[in-house]
């Protein structure tokens, strides 16, 4: 029995790395640190170790020549999931350049509000370490911050020393939309967060409404969505004469159409305040179970996120078109390879194609797949990168335990090898 | 193996040999003498009446960081316009302005480069850097680590630390970093954005530690000049891009007092306000200059016509420039305490007086700075132009004629502003080596690369002699990388990995309580997590680290 400490986790996306893990074999346990997120999916205990191939037992290799064989003969291939370390990512694209294969991650439909806004228009946004030193002011909107990343106020809001801020427990906190599911905001001082509540599909006229109103514009209305036009003034006169404020969201909570409006409104909001001669930044809330890791690697890999098809052999982007359930449900893709290292509840979806899984041990399937090869998690099995939520940082992943499951990329080059070899012969 | 080069006109600036015909040998991936006695050629090329030189180094590219997967991510339009299909070789990717990292590696080593640096990698994000280069087939890489703006440095200014302290962090950070130079990126500016301060002036204060760009050049240069790091301080000046900056520039040559210091991209810096449009070339002042002090080397960031995208560290700076968006988009960052970015597209116009006077005004520095080993051929990839323009600006540089003919289109008012015309030199071959070969490799301290004498690795470009310089440079005959045949007629025809070059100065290895005191108490990560291991480069099969020596280690 060993206790592992300063263990970085890959599944909350604010990076936390001061967790103390206690390894007891391939059991794992965490005594320091832990949260609702990080605990459960570092415990999940392991369950299967060998691969299957239509259900019976094989070898590795009899799994990884069984998927080769499956996708030798495909028109379109789907790879989904697409949730692993930079290895797994690197691995994942080789084999979809070499297969025709589109990529698409699993959380790419909320991530795509995000990246819709960034490629027309842009954004002004900071970090974590930025946040937890400088920020004043924090507006939270449609978000309900702490389920998404419960350490979030302890790490980079309420610490006990900020270089520049005197007195952290003086930071306000403003929710706009969705209201908190806890009191995580509250302040150490017990200063609970203003709510300016309102439905989440309501958010694009809220804020509108606050873009002009830090604009100078006219309002004539009294009330958008419920909240006072007055208190967004208030909101927008504090956003102007904060010394560093804030703004964050996740994407994949703005679940409306166009939701990447609302992203580029914020995203032209910030940028209106500093060229008011005052600063702002946006911090967008991503970075779990590897979906910053497979955007950042399909982006220098190809030049674009991850949701990318290599059917002409060459990458070509389509943020609706290339995703997975479409391109399922039209019948236009012929297999599917689902690769999800860190969570052994995100299955595949159901699909009569042939299925080929690379996912966590512990995975269970209303459909057995064809092929499944249990795989180690990224930051428990073994070594490996993964980004945080900021994108900026890579955090350097630790091997706890010695399960003797491959790595996604083991997996996903030995199928590449594989399908290289049937292609040439 | 043996291999042998036969009967290429040489040109190795590193051994003094200008234009000779000898023949090349290569055994296990590096230069050797010709064997004595009786020995067996396994594979011989005959390059009678081919132009031999070392394959090109590039000494300041953006090739590997978050800011330039920003800008691939802000440009699918761009990259649609390039796409690159995979072969049996090759992986597909993108091209263009920034392309994608395997497509870097193969249009590189298709223009006979066999080594890229990039010049801005941030502590925090030095994995990315790392990671996108080890992506990047065939090249040999490094980078220069970002400081001067991160506020652990501004503490230990503001604390009046000692210059022993400052080595320390500083060899520290190469170190964790794993970094072969050391970078500042307006010194001090990227910090005072953070507090909203929106220009600073090299003798400015900031607004939270009461250090100048000054304090912070001064120091950085003498750390890098006393841990015994070849490449010296290199530096992304004070206000980039503002007309007038050129007497910036000037009293950032002289404030150095003498100290080795690098200034990047200076074309970027040597801008006068004389003329109806308040904006002028100070090429010449510059180039007097630099003429004048040998402890200053250049690179010039030379602009060249049509869509690119800008990535830099200075967010203070390209957020002042977002209204010159092309297309109108832009993002920029303040990071983790360290640094920033800021990513803007551009499109370089001939018939805009300012851009067309920018051409004008790096070609004038290239032509009036009289030692070509002082002066480097960059155009600050992809901020000036991507790199896949160097064939051109190489004809530019060579070829009066051709020169003259474009300066002849560009937008009729900066063509008055410039003395381009009249300037009659023409780039000779040994020259173009020099620039972009032995000068690079002894600028960065690189042993056994930039040259051809036995005992060198072999990195070897071969070219056909064309009087069009364009032609010539844009497609090689053969690259050799490590002795391995990489490229044939500028094609890619194998893959072979480069290494990571490195340095490694001594700290006192005390100095990680302070900074282990700093991370627990401000940043986010823990100090043992922050510091990259050799395995993260090495453990993917592929990558290695090469480890070069420091100014006064014994050979």
């Amino acid at each position: 029995m060993t206790d592992i400490t300063e263990v970085p986790s890959p599944f909350c996306g604010i990076g936390t790395d001061d967790l103390t893990i206690r390894v007891d074999g391939v059991s794992l346990k965490v005594i320091e640190n832990g949260c609702a997120v990080n605990t459960p999916a570092f415990e999940q205990a392991i369950t299967d170790t060998s691969a299957r191939v239509g259900g019976k037992e094989v070898s590795l290799e009899a799994a990884v020549a069984k998927a080769a064989e499956l996708l030798k003969n495909t028109k379109q291939p789907v790879i989904g999931g697409c949730a692993t370390d930079v290895n797994g990512m690197r691995a994942l694209l080789a084999l979809a350049d070499r297969s025709g294969a589109v990529v698409d991650n699993i959380n790419f439909t909320g991530a795509r509000n995000n990246f819709l806004a960034l490629q027309d228009s842009g954004w002004m946004n900071t970090t974590l370490a930025e946040v937890k030193n400088r920020c004043d002011l924090l507006l939270v909107v449609g978000t309900d911050l702490e389920a998404f990343a419960p350490r979030f106020f302890e790490r980079y809001l309420w610490n006990k020393e900020a270089m520049f801020v005197q007195d952290t427990s003086a930071r306000e906190v403003i929710y706009l939309g969705k209201a908190p599911s806890g009191n995580a905001s509250t302040s150490p001082n017990g200063q609970k967060a203003q709510v300016l509540e309102s439905a989440t599909e309501d958010l694009p006229e809220v804020i509108a409404v606050l873009r002009a109103l830090v604009k100078g514009l006219p309002i004539r209305a009294t009330s958008v969505g419920g909240i006072a036009v007055a208190d967004l003034q208030i909101l927008a006169e504090k956003l102007k004469s904060a010394t560093y404020g804030v703004v964050t969201w996740a994407a994949g909570a703005l679940a409306y159409r166009q939701a990447e409006l609302t992203v580029q409104t914020l995203s032209e909001l910030i940028k209106d305040i500093n060229d008011r001669n005052a600063r702002c930044s946006g911090l967008p809330l991503a970075g779990k179970e590897g979906d910053q890791t497979a955007n950042q690697v399909c982006g220098w890999t190809t030049g674009y996120p991850a949701r990318t098809r290599f059917s002409r052999g060459y990458p070509e982007y389509d943020p609706f078109l290339n995703d997975t359930n479409l391109l399922l449900d039209s019948g236009e893709a012929d297999a599917l390879v689902w690769v999800h290292a860190f969570n052994v509840n995100a299955v595949p979806p159901v699909t009569d194609l042939p299925l080929v899984v690379v996912g966590r041990s512990g995975m269970t399937f209303s459909k057995e797949p064809d092929v499944f090869i249990p795989v180690g998690t990224p930051g428990i099995d073994h070594a490996g990168h993964a980004y945080r939520m900021d994108n900026v940082v890579a955090i350097r992943l630790k091997k706890l335990r010695d399960s003797g499951l491959p790595s996604t990329a083991d997996v996903l080059n030995a199928i590449e090898h594989a399908l290289r070899e049937e292609t040439v012969c | 193996m043996l291999i042998r080069l036969t009967g290429g006109v040489v040109y190795d600036p590193a051994s003094g040999i200008d234009g000779q015909q000898q023949d090349i040998y290569i055994q296990d991936g590096r230069i050797v003498n010709k064997p004595t006695g009786d020995f067996l050629i396994d594979k011989e090329y005959d390059l009678k009446g081919k132009v031999v030189m070392s394959g090109a180094i590039d000494m300041h590219t953006h090739i590997g960081g978050g800011k330039g997967n920003i800008a691939r991510t802000l440009l699918p339009e761009d990259h649609r316009q390039d796409p690159v299909a995979s072969t049996h070789i090759c992986r597909s990717g993108c091209g263009h302005a920034m392309p994608s990292t395997f497509v870097t590696g193969y249009r590189y080593a298709e223009m006979g480069y066999t080594a890229g640096f990039e010049p801005a990698v941030l502590p925090i994000n030095a994995r990315q850097a790392h990671m996108e280069m080890g992506d990047i087939p065939i090249l040999d890489k490094g980078g220069y680590v970002m400081l001067g703006s991160d506020d652990y440095f501004l503490r230990l200014l503001t604390a009046k630390k000692d210059q022993k302290a400052i080595n320390d962090y500083v060899a520290w950070t190469m170190h964790s970093a794993k970094a072969i130079g050391v970078k500042v990126v307006n010194p001090g500016g990227i910090n005072a954005f953070k507090f909203n301060q929106r220009k600073l002036d090299l003798d400015e204060q900031n607004a939270h530690y009461g250090v100048t760009p000054r304090d912070i050049l001064h120091v950085l240069a003498t750390a890098v000049k006393e841990l015994g790091v070849s490449h010296p301080l290199h530096v992304h000046g004070c206000n980039l891009g503002v007309p007038g900056n050129v007497q910036t520039t000037l009293d950032t040559i002289q404030g150095i007092g003498g100290l080795p210091m690098h200034l990047t991209h200076i074309q970027f810096h040597s801008y006068g306000t004389e003329g109806d449009f308040k904006f002028s070339s100070g090429a010449a002042q510059i180039a007097e200059a630099v003429n004048s002090n040998k402890n200053i080397t250049i690179d010039v960031g030379q602009i060249l016509f049509g869509q690119t995208v800008t990535a830099s560290g200075d967010n203070m700076r390209q957020h002042a420039n977002h209204k010159l968006a092309s297309p109108n988009k832009w993002v920029t960052m303040d990071i983790e305490c360290d640094a920033g970015c800021g990513v803007v597209p551009f499109k370089y116009k001939d018939q805009s007086f300012v851009n067309a006077l920018q051409w004008a005004i790096g070609l004038e520095t290239f032509l009036l700075v009289n030692d070509p080993w002082r002066i480097f051929l960059t155009t600050d990839h992809p901020n000036g132009a991507p790199f896949t323009s160097y064939p051109h600006l190489i004809r530019l540089l060579m070829d009066r004629t051709f020169r003259n003919d474009v300066l002849s289109t560009i937008h009729p008012e900066a063509q008055k502003m410039t003395t381009l015309a009249s300037i009659e030199r023409e780039y000779t071959l040994q020259e173009i080596a020099i620039m972009t070969r032995a000068g690079a490799a002894k600028l960065i301290g690189l042993k056994d690369r930039g040259g051809l004498s036995a005992g060198n690795w072999a990195d070897i470009t071969v070219y056909t002699d064309n009087a069009d310089r364009q032609k010539m440079f844009e497609k090689p005959d053969y690259v050799f990388k490590d002795g391995q045949l990489v490229v044939v007629d500028g094609k890619v025809v194998s893959i072979k990995w480069g290494t990571t070059h490195v340095v490694q100065p001594n700290f006192d290895p005390s100095v990680e309580k302070g900074l282990k005191d700093y991370f627990d108490r401000y940043l986010t990560m823990k100090l043992s997590n922050f510091k990259i291991s050799d395995d993260e480069i090495t453990e993917d099969g592929r990558g290695s680290i090469t480890v070069h020596p420091l100014n006064g280690d014994v050979a």
